[in-house]
């Protein structure tokens, strides 16, 4: 079991999405709601960013539907441990279909931030890593050092096999960076930036 | 992948040609991802989703994932219809906010349960909720009793979702899909 026992120092989330997103290309984003939102607006706002402010659970589905409708294109889906964890099965249903351009990255700090820091499932030593691979992800690894995260970023780009990857970050909650909020804004531009239409 | 459902009577419904007018009118709308919770009364339309190149279906664990991909779908430029029973209703209540915020264009056809010569009880409560559970949440729904007019209605409910960013449940009744069979 990975999370309770860990020794060695988490990351900066800050500074691990910067890394995820830079010189980011044809890269479609979506990032989960809370901190996994705000980390990527205060990375940069961008047309290809998809932020939820809700639907929790889903922002790994969401990225998996984008990433069967635009195949050419790397997705990356950013989220915590909890909007991941109430959104486990669909770690399945994504398993099963396995999208090459799909990379599933959760900033796991154990922790609940938005909510006041309980612990999560994740804190308590339930592995995602190990149920990522179980259900089928062509590949699935921990990222522990700030070196990793180069590494990590040229493969979510590289369309090789639909992936996931847990990034270990530190519980805390900087302060918030909030992307926009209007829902129908955020998916007309991000259609537009595609060369798709806008009703 | 072998998606088939082993039930006693999925062959008696299987013939039933308004699936393949549901079928048709997915086609003709140039439907890409059928995600999906299985029921017998979507069996023949799952079987076929699948056999067809076009089109991909996605098993779910639970209905509110489906709500989710249909949303990706559409923001990539692809068209989703989420097939589910009755009973998996209730368990997209929240996800729904995703469509409404964002006015996606949403379609789910809704195979019923607990309405029509019922032998479990345990499919009456969300039977009797499904309909004011998707209209609380901003969906409109129609309901379809005879098998004439499954086709012109999902077709309808197609052009509802996708030419003007409706959310829109079609509900198929049990009358319509027919009675299970317990004797086997």
């Amino acid at each position: 079991m990975s999370g309770s026992d860990d020794t060695s120092t988490p990351l900066d989330r800050r500074a691990a999405v910067r890394a995820l997103v830079a010189e980011r290309g044809d890269l479609l984003v979506v990032a989960g709601l809370g901190s996994s939102a705000y980390d990527l607006a205060a990375a940069g706002d961008h047309p290809a960013n998809f932020y939820l402010w809700g639907a929790m659970g889903g922002a790994a589905l969401m990225g998996f539907g984008l990433a069967l409708a635009q195949p050419t294109r790397p997705v990356l889906v950013i989220t915590g441990d909890g909007e991941q964890l109430m959104g486990l099965g669909g770690l399945a249903t994504i398993g099963v279909q396995r999208p090459a351009n799909l990379t599933v990255v959760v900033l796991d700090n154990g922790h609940f931030g938005e909510t006041g820091m309980q612990r999560s499932h994740t804190g308590l030593g339930v592995d995602l890593v190990a149920v990522a691979m179980a259900c089928g992800f062509a590949w699935a690894h921990e990222v522990k050092a700030a070196d990793d995260l180069t590494a990590l970023a040229r493969r979510s780009r590289s369309k090789s096999g639909c992936g996931f990857a847990r990034v270990v970050v530190a519980a805390e909650n900087p302060p918030r960076v909030l992307p926009p909020r209007d829902g129908v804004h955020l998916k007309h531009r991000f259609r537009q930036e595609l060369g798709l239409g806008v009703s | 992948m072998n998606q088939s459902t082993k039930h006693a009577n999925v062959t008696d419904l299987a013939s039933a040609p308004w699936h393949d007018d549901i079928f048709a009118a997915l086609k003709k709308a140039k439907v890409r991802q059928v995600p999906y919770v299985p029921d017998a009364g979507h069996a023949r339309l799952i079987e076929r989703v699948h056999a067809d190149p076009e089109m991909r279906g996605i098993v779910l664990t639970t209905e509110e994932e489906g709500v989710a991909v249909a949303c990706g779908a559409w923001l990539g430029g692809e068209r989703a219809v989420l097939l589910l029973q009755s009973s998996g209703v209730g368990n997209c209540i929240n996800m729904l906010s995703l469509v409404g915020n964002c006015r996606f264009p949403f379609l789910a056809l809704v195979t019923m349960r607990g309405e029509w010569a019922e032998f479990n009880p345990w499919q009456v409560p969300m039977a009797r909720a499904t309909q004011g559970t998707l209209e609380l949440m901003g969906v409109t729904v129609l309901r379809v009793d005879k098998a004439e007019d499954v086709g012109e209605t999902v077709s309808a409910a197609l052009d509802s979702a996708f030419n003007s960013d409706q959310a829109v449940a079609v509900l198929l009744s049990q009358r319509l899909i027919g009675r299970k069979s317990w004797t086997r």
